[in-house]
């Protein structure tokens, strides 16, 4: 099961001087489905890209399926499924017509192209809709016939590019499931790229967040919010009444007594406020501490760290790796 | 009951042979262009001139056989491609107009149409070489427009037959068949511009106008700066045979650059077997010339420098949208 199927060293891509993707080392399982996380313009487009053979590489190399995608991508397209974002099908076409010219183009027979075209369709629930013209399509039913298109030529990878860009909540869901339940079935090995986290949240064995052409983590959700919150899961804010004389003094004394309780990583004194990192809910000892010094706990927060924050961290213009409290 | 098997068994063949992916897409561009109004526009105007022309000239027939010593009398066939009152131009000229707007409509958004519908990255992912797709887009209109112009070739032949009665010599064939390659040339040669035109501009309007203009500017205000310039370069000395004859090579050099005057040009000479050359003659030359007319082979003789000329033009076309188009990135929508 430990075969790695996808396999970048050192790929970098440079468009004149801006560098879209930096010096990205990545392995992808055998049967595993792994999101790509990254906000838009990251280089996660220009990644898959470079994986199909569609775009080469400024440095470093791409192996699917053992084949060296910048040498032979005719072979590697052959083994990969790939619906780019805001796939496009030929809208004066049914939605079964387009699937058999892909069939076609992969050498498919006529006879086999139908049977499978046919097939598929009813998979992905467009059977009742295979005769209308995908100009008709709404936007959900043409990912589903996306979906119908990638699989057709039998991959053993298929890569998703914003596979959920423009579906409503429920047909996100619904067309996620679709594709680890096809995965799962068919034992392919899925990539999808997405800037949604809880999208992929849901349906990934493996994340790897991107940004600015830098894989900044890698892995599984647990090892992932580990990896970027060294120590800090939890953090706990603090007010505290301080009398008026020897306001500097007591401050001092609240931070040192908050650093002497044992789990306490970090405490920072922020206005009126301190905020106490710690790894594990350290809440109620720090109240009782608090209470025991003889202080008036004014204020006290707890505050949890997912993969929401990490988001919010990364995605809208915070620094990476810069620390919370 | 054993031919009938045989019969079954080659059908069940062919569904089971899978196509080579080339000729699926061919498949596609010319079912796509078929399908397509601008086309079935295109065709009924062509058709309509076709036979508005072949109307002209089977009218004047008559009153041409009459002229005595006319060095084309003996081709009558090829008269129902060129003759004309004047009233309606002939078979010839007409394709030499309306050609380009053909070859330009079947080709002015080959590429960015596909760009635009998000359509270009999926056939690209599938295992095929990049370059089938452009080959697939001049190669499926190329076909549309071959099978037009033999239709419409053989067409007014057959009517041409019915209706004079007499049948055409061998030569004539040949030179109607001649003409008619030379036809689909020339249409390949504004093909070829458009795809170029489409590979290199993102809208399909911007591209499709910028080929309207080529052509305006080649059918229109090409002649008037010729026109401006001869006037211009006149020689002092007009009474200098050489002068003059280097001024007249000077403009007809201007002119060839033209694509629709080398095609005029050729289609001239091939239709009319007494066109004995499309350059100046001097005195020596036509002096003791009987008006006769040329074999085939020597007609196809005086063209070839035309024919070479549209063939590099065409190659030209193709070669630099080839080369921009395998040097594009190809990004989604």
């Amino acid at each position: 099961m430990n075969q790695q199927i996808i396999v970048l060293e050192g790929l970098t891509k440079q468009y004149g001087s801006l560098i879209a993707v930096n010096d990205l080392h990545l392995t992808i399982d055998k049967g595993e489905v792994y999101g790509l996380l990254g906000p838009n313009g990251a280089g996660k487009s220009t990644t898959i890209r470079m994986m199909l053979g569609l775009t080469e590489p400024t440095a470093g190399t791409v192996k699917v399926c053992g084949i060296d995608s910048t040498v032979n991508p005719i072979e590697v397209k052959r083994r990969v499924g790939y619906l780019p974002d805001n796939v496009g099908f030929y809208d004066n076409r049914t939605g079964l017509e387009n699937l058999l010219f892909i069939a076609r183009l992969n050498r498919a027979t006529e006879a086999e192209a139908h049977i499978r075209a046919k097939e598929l369709l009813a998979r992905v629930g467009l059977a009742d809709a295979m005769h209308k013209k995908t100009g008709a399509y709404s936007r959900g039913m043409r990912q589903r016939l996306g979906l119908a298109d990638v699989l057709i030529k039998k991959p053993e990878v298929i890569i998703l590019d914003e596979p959920t860009l423009g579906i409503d909540p429920s047909g996100v869901k619904e067309f996620l499931h679709l594709i680890v339940q096809l995965s799962k079935e068919e034992g392919l090995t899925v990539l999808l790229s997405s800037h949604h986290l809880h999208q992929v949240q849901q349906v990934c064995d493996r994340v790897g967040i991107f940004v600015g052409g830098k894989l900044l983590a890698n892995g599984d959700i647990p090892t992932l919010s580990k990896q970027l919150f060294t120590g800090d899961k939890f953090i706990v804010e603090v007010g505290v009444n301080f009398s008026p004389q020897g306001f500097a003094e007591q401050q001092q004394q609240l931070q040192k007594t908050l650093e002497a309780i044992s789990g306490v990583s970090s405490v920072h004194r922020e206005g009126e406020r301190f905020r106490v990192g710690c790894s594990s809910d350290l809440t109620a000892s720090i109240a009782r501490t608090i209470v025991e010094e003889k202080m008036d706990l004014t204020y006290l927060s707890k505050k949890e760290y997912g993969l929401d924050d990490i988001y919010q961290r990364y995605f809208e213009g915070g620094q990476p790796h810069e620390q919370v409290a | 009951m054993n031919k009938l098997l045989s019969v079954f068994q080659i059908t069940k063949n062919k569904a089971d042979r899978s196509s080579h992916p080339f000729w699926v897409l061919v498949g596609k561009e010319v079912a796509d262009h078929i399908r397509s109004w601008r086309f079935i526009i295109l065709l009924m105007l062509i058709l309509l001139t076709c036979i508005g022309s072949l109307y002209t000239s089977i009218s004047n027939l008559s009153k041409a056989i009459e002229k005595a010593n006319d060095p084309d009398g003996g081709f009558l066939f090829l008269k129902l491609f060129t003759l004309s009152d004047g009233s309606l131009p002939p078979f010839h000229v007409f394709i030499g107009f309306l050609g380009p707007l053909l070859g330009i409509s079947l080709g002015f958004d080959a590429i960015n149409s596909e760009q635009n519908a998000g359509t270009l990255s999926r056939v690209m992912a599938q295992p095929i070489h990049r370059d089938y797709l452009i080959n697939a887009k001049f190669v499926g209109a190329l076909v549309i427009i071959s099978t037009l112009f033999f239709a419409l070739g053989f067409l007014i032949m057959g009517l041409g037959l019915i209706i004079i009665g007499i049948p055409p010599t061998a030569q004539e064939f040949l030179r109607i068949i001649f003409f008619i390659l030379l036809s689909i040339l020339y249409v390949a040669f504004w093909l070829n511009l458009s795809i170029l035109f489409s590979v290199k501009f993102q809208q399909a309007a911007t591209s499709a106008l910028t080929a309207i203009a080529v052509w305006l500017f080649f059918t229109v205000f090409y002649q008037i700066i010729i026109n401006i310039v001869a006037k211009a370069m006149l020689p002092a000395d007009q009474g200098n045979p050489y002068a003059m004859i280097g001024y007249q090579k000077f403009i007809m050099g201007l002119l060839s650059i033209v694509p629709s005057q080398l095609y005029s040009d050729a289609t001239t000479t091939l239709l009319m077997p007494s066109v004995r050359s499309l350059g100046p003659l001097t005195m020596e030359q036509v002096y003791g010339a009987i008006p006769s007319p040329l074999p085939l082979r020597e007609s196809l003789m005086l063209v070839w420098p035309q024919l070479t000329g549209l063939i590099a033009a065409t190659a030209l076309c193709f070669a630099l949208s080839y080369y921009i188009f395998m040097r594009k990135e190809i990004k989604s929508r």
